[in-house]
């Protein structure tokens, strides 16, 4: 099971890595389907994308954002994966033993 | 992500922040659980892992939720009305639920976090060249049950409208019925008819989180359809709009699957206690 969940994240990454590096390669390329798919047809029929209310679009300051959002998110997900998953204290320990 | 040509997200920071998630696992799995000092491969892997987690180039990426000022004014306020019920009985739920069992919280907190992480991750797939995200809905259905689930897809994509110019408030609503809505029960639903069949747990997971995935992106393209369409006929722009979406969801739909399944078995074969309480599975299939 160890070695399965180990292959399945190492995959992951992988797949992850080869796309980034294929996208590295074309820069022209890889736009998200909001632009290609739903923007391009709303376009089509005369509705167009407006700019956020807040909008942190602007230069690199999208780049610290989503930079702060993931490490929040990154340190949540850790936090409560360690309460799920850590092994029980020792006070917690003699507590079940008796 | 709306009115732009080049939207600048930093995917490396992205991964980046599986860092410290990536940090916890494995210094649990090797650190905490062998009781011995960690072995020089084990080591080499965890710093093989972050080196390559930190080393990742920054670079754009594009978002996928449906953006600002897309539909129209009444398609709004219908989507947001669709939507409400299901956000205040998630509330409702996640009430009820946390005040009776506090063990319950870590789980929405996991969920909410990888939701959130997972929805604006935008993933390039090759076969289509183009970026688009999983939604991590089907993963948190099976999980905390489609209202909770809900409830924090809702929460994910109001921070995302809010600050990272990804979706949009007046699309809040309709972003909440494809992603929430219909990721949430589809994948639900199927988890659990193919449990009630006796399906393999990975299996199940994996064809709960495939099909939590394309249905998402099969409700973005009904509102887009029917809100754009004006006079037009519905059907050839809905047809239109899933076969423009089927070369980039097609395979990250498999991802999302896989994704789901990893989880899912993870957890079952660590928590079951978890599991069993949130009726994902009976006491008697603890062992898989």
């Amino acid at each position: 099971m160890k070695a399965l969940t180990a292959a399945g994240i190492f995959i992951v990454i992988l797949f992850m890595l080869c796309n980034l590096s294929i996208a590295i390669a074309d820069e022209e390329k890889w736009t998200g389907v909001d632009e290609s798919v739903v923007q391009k047809i709303a376009k089509e029929h005369g509705r167009e994308a407006h700019k956020p209310l807040i909008n942190t679009d602007q230069g690199d300051l999208l780049l610290f954002v989503f930079l702060v959002a993931g490490s929040i998110g990154g340190f949540v997900a850790g936090y409560n994966w360690k309460i799920l998953m850590g092994k029980p204290s020792k006070i917690e320990k003699g507590k079940t033993t008796g | 992500m709306a009115g732009r040509k080049e939207d600048e997200v930093n995917q490396g920071a992205i991964l980046r922040a599986f860092l410290p998630w990536g940090f916890f696992y494995f210094k649990e799995k090797i650190i905490m659980k062998s009781k011995k000092p960690a072995s020089n491969s084990n080591l080499n892997r965890l710093a093989l892992l972050g080196v390559v987690l930190l080393l990742l180039p920054a670079r754009n990426a594009y978002a996928m939720h449906i953006s600002e000022g897309i539909l129209p004014l009444n398609w709004c306020v219908l989507w947001f009305a669709a939507a409400a019920p299901f956000v205040a009985y998630g509330l409702y739920r996640l009430k009820k639920i946390s005040s009776t069992d506090l063990s319950f919280k870590p789980l929405v907190g996991l969920m909410a976090a990888m939701v959130f992480i997972i929805s604006c991750m935008p993933i390039p797939v090759p076969t289509a060249g183009t970026c688009s995200h999983p939604c991590g809905t089907g993963m948190s259905a099976i999980l905390l049950g489609p209202p909770i689930s809900i409830l924090i897809t809702a929460a994910a994509l109001l921070i995302q409208a809010l600050f990272l110019s990804h979706g949009g408030l007046s699309t809040w609503g309709a972003n909440i019925v494809s992603m929430g809505v219909m990721g949430s029960f589809a994948g639900y639903g199927t988890f659990k008819s193919l449990r009630t069949l006796r399906v393999n747990m990975a299996v199940a997971g994996f064809f709960a989180g495939l099909f939590a995935d394309w249905a998402t992106y099969l409700g973005t393209s009904i509102m887009l359809a029917a809100g754009i369409k004006g006079a037009d006929p519905f059907m050839p722009i809905f047809i239109k709009i899933v076969i423009s979406f089927i070369p980039t969801q097609l395979p990250l739909g498999i991802l999302e699957g896989a994704m789901t399944a990893g989880v899912v078995v993870l957890l079952a074969k660590r928590r079951p206690d978890l599991l069993i309480k949130m009726r994902v599975i009976k006491a008697g299939e603890a062992a898989i």
